[in-house]
């Protein structure tokens, strides 16, 4: 029951010779990834984990039409940013908390797949959008493909660093074949239509008229509905099972016929894949795919949205992603009435990002989800430890 | 020819400073396992603090000792406050932890100092000398970049092979357990060697600034760099982060220099040098030791 010791316990005490270091598996970073070992008898929700999550699907579907419909244009925005980060979130997240390898270079994938939608858009008669999206996250998935053969040889810092350089590396290919990808100024991109049914959808269900803003947010919501249902059913199955064990016992894993290369080539594909969709979803909102939007802070704040949310917890990078966008205009303000000025005031949120991190891991590696996770079980298993008779 | 010997040149002086930065990087990783990459940042901090000086109407130099002693300072503050609470726990909390700081300290000089592009001024002039008939790309600037880094390592050498404290230091990279029943004290000497680390990290951050645009996120390329030849040379070797830093200068200038619009290629290239070296010798060309496993 490792997920029920404290988090903080690790990190006092220990010898601090590298060999010790890199036999700790990461249990406590990513608590937060381990489900509960039983789920409660009297449960009502079905059995079937499949059915499970269908449902938690066609509740979250109606939430985001609530939240979209209740909300104004300008959060109907803030929401589509939202869903760009989530996606990306989310793939990360699987890869780092599930599997155990950090990535530096979601932006760089991101930046892939925000091109290939550029690219596609541009073309005079552009394929449909599915098929677009479809592309952006293919290309993502081959180049995630590539670094994850490298990454796979990897551990912890030096996988850091080499994603890290993918991240400053790859934005650089933008600017030396500018005439194809828009050197600094980028590429624009042509936002296609509403659908006619879209119109006629959003006159039945509230009335409100139904801009491109709005249908950009539900596109957003749709890819980001789509994805966490697919990497919630990948977490739950033996391929997900397989990644943890990866992660917590390379040795045991393989001497049970793990090839644990493979399995993290797999997850790095699978987060990249992610990675793709979010930069296609984030062209189109942007409406611009330039190398300053996929700068090394895009993919530290994404770090930043899987820590605070919690390892491996896709309702943690839900929220963490929320974080990365409600926070930044909320510290702007604050920094504003301290007489900050407005470009010093707008690096107060990756200063907070920062802060957060390190406060994040230090104090509560488990992060928001992972910690409380972590209470509930302590409470469950001290209960259960005081009425031994039901056993 | 004589624009190879420029390229050359160049690639040299560049070279010394990314031997430097990942001098700095290797000092921390051999005494704590832990890539900081923070050091940028941390570099950039002190950078700014010699600008500010500088611009306040004082000479370079004193500019430049105190932001050593600023590098010592926050290197020593780093270790004591926040790494000393990751050291020996999960790589991954480590490595998350440096980015942190990597982050913060990077905003923070921006709120502080300006996110603006400034010019920072070097100590002796950026002309190249003449050679016959022609001028070659050493510049007096260049020399004192070379000297700074070799007085640097030489200065290294004497405190690891021949004092006391060098030894203690030594003492507790190798064996922390064993070192600590001899009497050393550990704790302080993870928090000098991470002091000392951040003063050759902050000297490669002015050296690389002197003759440029110095801004908040400007050395993000260098701890690429850094971390690039610091690899090369195996991570575990301080001859080795030397002998890189030179190879990946070379490198990288004849790409700017011989490819064309190359300048743009130069991250791409680190990036490539970087797969090639993990991908065929994963310990470096210099490591001392294979990696273990559990």
């Amino acid at each position: 029951m490792s997920d029920l010791q404290s988090p903080t316990n690790t990190t006092a005490e220990g010898t601090r010779t590298g060999g010790k270091a890199a036999e700790e598996a990461p249990t406590a970073a990513t608590a937060g990834a381990d489900q509960p070992t039983a789920t409660p008898r009297r449960s009502l929700l079905p059995s079937s984990t499949l059915l499970r999550h269908l449902l938690v699907l066609l509740l979250a579907a109606v939430g985001a039409v609530v939240l979209l419909e209740i909300t104004d244009p300008f959060t109907n925005s803030q929401l589509a940013t939202l869903t760009y980060y989530a996606i990306a979130a989310g793939g990360l997240t699987v890869l780092t908390g599930m599997n155990g390898q950090i990535s530096l270079g979601h932006g760089a994938l991101m930046a892939v797949g925000a091109y290939t939608t550029a690219l596609f858009l541009s073309a005079d008669e552009p394929l449909p959008l599915p098929l677009i999206l479809l592309a952006a996250i293919v290309t993502a998935t081959a180049v995630g493909a590539l670094v994850g053969v490298a990454a796979a040889r990897l551990h912890g810092p030096y996988l850091a660093g080499a994603t890290l350089a993918l991240a400053v590396g790859l934005p650089g290919l933008a600017i030396y074949f500018h005439d194809v990808l828009g050197g600094e100024q980028g590429m624009r991109v042509r936002a296609p239509r509403a659908p006619e049914a879209f119109d006629s959808f959003i006159s039945a269900v509230s009335g409100n008229s139904a801009t491109n803003t709005k249908w950009l947010a539900y596109l957003g919501a749709i890819c980001l509905l789509i994805t966490y249902f697919l990497l919630a059913n990948l977490i739950r199955s033996r391929i997900g099972r397989t990644w943890r064990a990866v992660r917590d016992q390379e040795v045991a894993a393989e001497l049970a016929g793990i090839n644990l290369g493979a399995w993290r080539v797999l997850a790095f594909v699978v987060s990249a894949a992610a990675a793709g969709l979010a930069g296609g979803v984030l062209a189109l909102v942007v409406r611009l795919a330039a190398p300053s939007g996929f700068t090394l802070v895009l993919s530290l704040s994404l770090l930043t949205a899987i820590v605070i949310g919690g390892l491996g917890s896709l309702l943690g990078a839900l929220l963490g992603s929320a974080l990365l966008v409600f926070l930044p205009p909320f510290v702007t303000d604050l920094g504003a009435g301290w007489g900050l000025d407005n470009t010093e005031a707008a690096q107060l949120a990756p200063f907070v990002y920062g802060v957060v991190l390190i406060v994040a891991m230090i104090f509560a590696p488990a992060g928001f989800v992972g910690t409380l996770r972590m209470r509930w079980l302590t409470r469950r298993a001290k209960r259960a430890a005081a009425q031994p008779s039901r056993g | 020819m004589q624009y190879f010997v420029n390229v050359t040149l160049t690639g040299l002086t560049e070279g010394m400073v990314y031997s430097a930065f990942a001098l700095a990087l290797v000092l921390i990783w051999r005494s704590t396992r832990i890539v900081n990459f923070a050091q940028g940042s941390m570099a950039a901090a002190t950078t700014f603090i010699a600008l500010a000086l500088i611009q306040a109407g004082q000479s370079y130099w004193v500019a430049l000792i105190v932001a050593l002693l600023s590098g010592l300072l926050l290197g020593a503050i780093v270790e004591r406050v926040v790494i000393r609470r990751v050291e020996g726990g999960p790589e991954l909390n480590a490595v998350i932890v440096t980015l942190g700081l990597f982050v913060a300290i990077q905003a923070a000089i921006a709120i502080v100092f300006g996110s603006a592009f400034q010019s920072f001024p070097t100590p002796f002039g950026l002309e190249g000398f003449q050679v016959g008939d022609n001028r070659i790309a050493l510049t007096p600037n260049s020399v004192w970049v070379i000297a700074a880094v070799l007085v640097t390592m030489a200065l290294l050498v004497v405190l690891f092979r021949f004092t006391r404290i060098g030894l203690a230091m030594r003492a507790s990279a190798f064996g922390q357990e064993v070192a600590r029943l001899l009497g050393v004290r550990v704790g302080r000497m993870l928090t000098l060697g991470w002091a000392l680390a951040a003063v050759v990290g902050s000297l490669a951050g002015l050296l690389i600034a002197g003759g440029e645009f110095v801004y908040p996120a400007y050395m993000d390329s260098l701890i690429v760099f850094g971390f690039v030849a610091a690899v090369l040379g195996g991570l575990d070797s301080p001859i080795g982060a030397i002998v890189g830093g030179l190879i990946l200068g070379l490198a990288l200038s004849y790409v700017s220099g011989y490819v064309e619009r190359g300048s743009a290629l130069v991250n791409v290239a680190a990036l490539v040098i970087l797969m090639v070296v993990l991908l065929v010798r994963p310990g470096g060309l210099f490591a001392s030791s294979t990696a273990r496993r559990a």
